[in-house]
């Protein structure tokens, strides 16, 4: 709570003496936003609180980097200045080096998520609505969402090889299984009432998937594409650093073995942007989708 | 969706239900039960909770099927339910037209929430409703079929009571222009009056004592008519010695 002051306790009636000296109680008095005191501590405190968002901690953590590196405290070799990792990323990129490695990942990325979400939402469908699809693809969703994905990977090396087809195997599978758990889970979960309401009012079984269990879903829908995108770029970058000439693991690999930390830094920041990208991709989709939602909103 | 049950229906219009058993486990719920409501009539079934109202509002629209016995509905029929059970994810105007099919199916519903005075609230989430307009909205969805029969299961036993009378006005100017027989469960004495054409008590599963409520709206609200079914109503429900 925000507006929250305790009022000074009430004076006793001057007239009347108090029967008893009755001990204080605790008081809330609520007042409008605007009426509350001023106070110089109270207003730089607001204006600089939170002044970026969600990014004012990563910002924070940056600019003490980057002093702690100037300063000479982080060596280069450990951890490079946030600036040197700037001026390395537009050196890489000039050079024509960046761009096709990240090219080569993106594509790799995006036809591994394609696949993987596509298997996903389609069994998942199919074990939502259908008794048979649940017994079909229930029990194995279920063992393959406890495999850890970098476990299947030497597997995947032997039986598909150190070719592109492991790579994307390896990220739609990451993508796929919490996709199919989710979307499991979301159609299931929509409440059986309104089912039933709609069922009552005439509605066909095309009207009652549309219009109620397909937009039920739709929470648990973007939690598993949440998920799907983030394991698939953690199956990226399994994927890519075991054998590739091409790529961000690659590169990382790479300037591993000769300890240019500040390459290794630039695939890093690479792949937290991807994921943030992610992030606000299933943000806005949220945004967008699950307007009707009456959400929590945190003071 | 239910069909009708085997045999041929008896009647055109209104419900017969005919010796209907229906049992959970080892509980007789419902214990060879009678009752017919006529065309148009609108029946006020009254009784404690978890006396089997809503056992047997479910057994007639089709939610549920007896273990035996025999019940006869019409096919065009509609529900309100206690809770508004509206889409959260569809705007008002969608929800109320969730079971119409056709060109004109946008038009009826607006239509529909006119008449529940809500004209003006079509593309409101139902996170914008208040209660009372939320249960409207569910009183629409249900009339924009022309069903001929509504079943209603406590509709409006979760608002306030200035709502509440608001509602039984509103039921009571509509069942002018709809013309459907009408089951109300509530377990509220005054509404059954307020509102029934007849009234039945049920309990040990059995439909027990009806009254015909003949009086005009006026004689609803007070009346010596109305206090004599009231004390009537009380004593059947077990309460009389309290009053």
């Amino acid at each position: 709570m925000t507006n929250v002051i305790v009022a000074p306790k009430p004076a006793a009636p001057s007239g009347i003496a108090p029967a008893a000296p009755a001990p204080s109680r605790p008081r809330d008095v609520f007042l409008p936003g605007s009426v509350r005191r001023q106070t110089v501590l109270g207003t730089l405190r607001r204006r600089l609180r939170w002044p970026l968002g969600i990014y004012t901690t990563p910002v924070v953590l940056l600019i003490v980097w980057e002093i702690l590196a100037k300063t000479g405290v982080l060596k280069p070799t450990y951890a490079p200045a946030p600036s040197d990792i700037v001026s390395t990323t537009i050196t890489l990129w000039r050079d024509g080096v960046l761009g096709p490695d990240l090219a080569i990942s993106l594509q790799r990325a995006g036809i591994g998520l394609l696949l993987g979400l596509s298997v996903g939402i389609v069994t998942g469908v199919l074990g939502g609505f259908l008794r048979s699809g649940e017994y079909l693809f229930n029990g194995l969703a279920q063992i393959l969402n406890t495999i850890p994905l970098l476990a299947v990977l030497p597997l995947m090396v032997v039986w598909f090889g150190i070719d592109e087809l492991t790579k994307i195997l390896l990220i739609a599978f990451g993508a796929g299984v919490p996709m199919y758990v989710n979307l499991f889970a979301a159609i299931r979960g929509v409440d059986q009432r309104l089912i039933e309401m709609a069922r009552t009012t005439g509605a066909g079984s095309w009207r009652v998937v549309t219009r109620v269990l397909v937009p039920g879903a739709l929470p648990g829908f973007l939690v598993g594409l949440r998920f799907s995108l983030a394991y698939s770029i953690l199956g990226l970058v399994a994927a890519e650093t075991v054998n590739a000439d091409a790529g961000l693991g690659f590169l990382i690999t790479q300037a591993q073995t000769y300890l240019q930390t500040n390459k290794v830094f630039v695939g890093l920041v690479i792949y937290s942007i991807l994921g943030l990208v992610a992030d606000q991709l299933v943000r806005s989709l949220e945004r967008v989708l699950l307007r009707w939602r009456p959400s929590y909103e945190a003071t | 969706m239910s069909s009708a049950v085997t045999a041929a229906p008896r009647q055109q219009t209104g419900v017969i239900v005919e010796q209907v058993v229906r049992t959970f486990g080892d509980r007789v719920v419902l214990d060879h039960l009678d009752l017919t409501i006529g065309d148009e009539e609108l029946v006020v079934l009254l009784g404690p909770s978890g006396c089997g109202k809503s056992t047997l509002l479910r057994l007639l629209a089709g939610l549920d099927k007896p273990d035996g016995g025999r019940i006869e509905v019409p096919a065009k029929r509609a529900i309100v339910f206690q809770a508004d059970r509206l889409l959260p994810w569809q705007r008002v105007l969608r929800n109320v037209t969730l079971g119409l099919r056709g060109q004109d199916a946008d038009q009826r519903a607006r239509e529909a929430l006119g008449e529940v005075n809500l004209t003006g609230r079509e593309n409101a989430w139902p996170k914008q409703l208040s209660g009372g307009e939320a249960q409207r909205v569910a009183l629409a969805r249900a009339l924009v079929s022309e069903p001929e029969l509504i079943l209603l299961d406590e509709p409006f036993a979760s608002l306030d009571a200035i709502t509440r009378v608001r509602m039984h006005d509103l039921v009571r100017e509509l069942r002018r222009k709809h013309h459907a027989s009408m089951l109300l469960v509530t377990h509220d004495v005054d509404e059954a009056i307020a509102l029934a054409d007849r009234i039945v008590v049920m309990s040990n599963g059995r439909i027990g004592n009806a009254h015909q409520v003949a009086l005009s709206p006026s004689a609803r609200e007070a009346s010596v008519a109305r206090e004599e079914i009231r004390a009537a109503l009380l004593a059947d429900l077990g309460l009389a010695s309290q009053h």
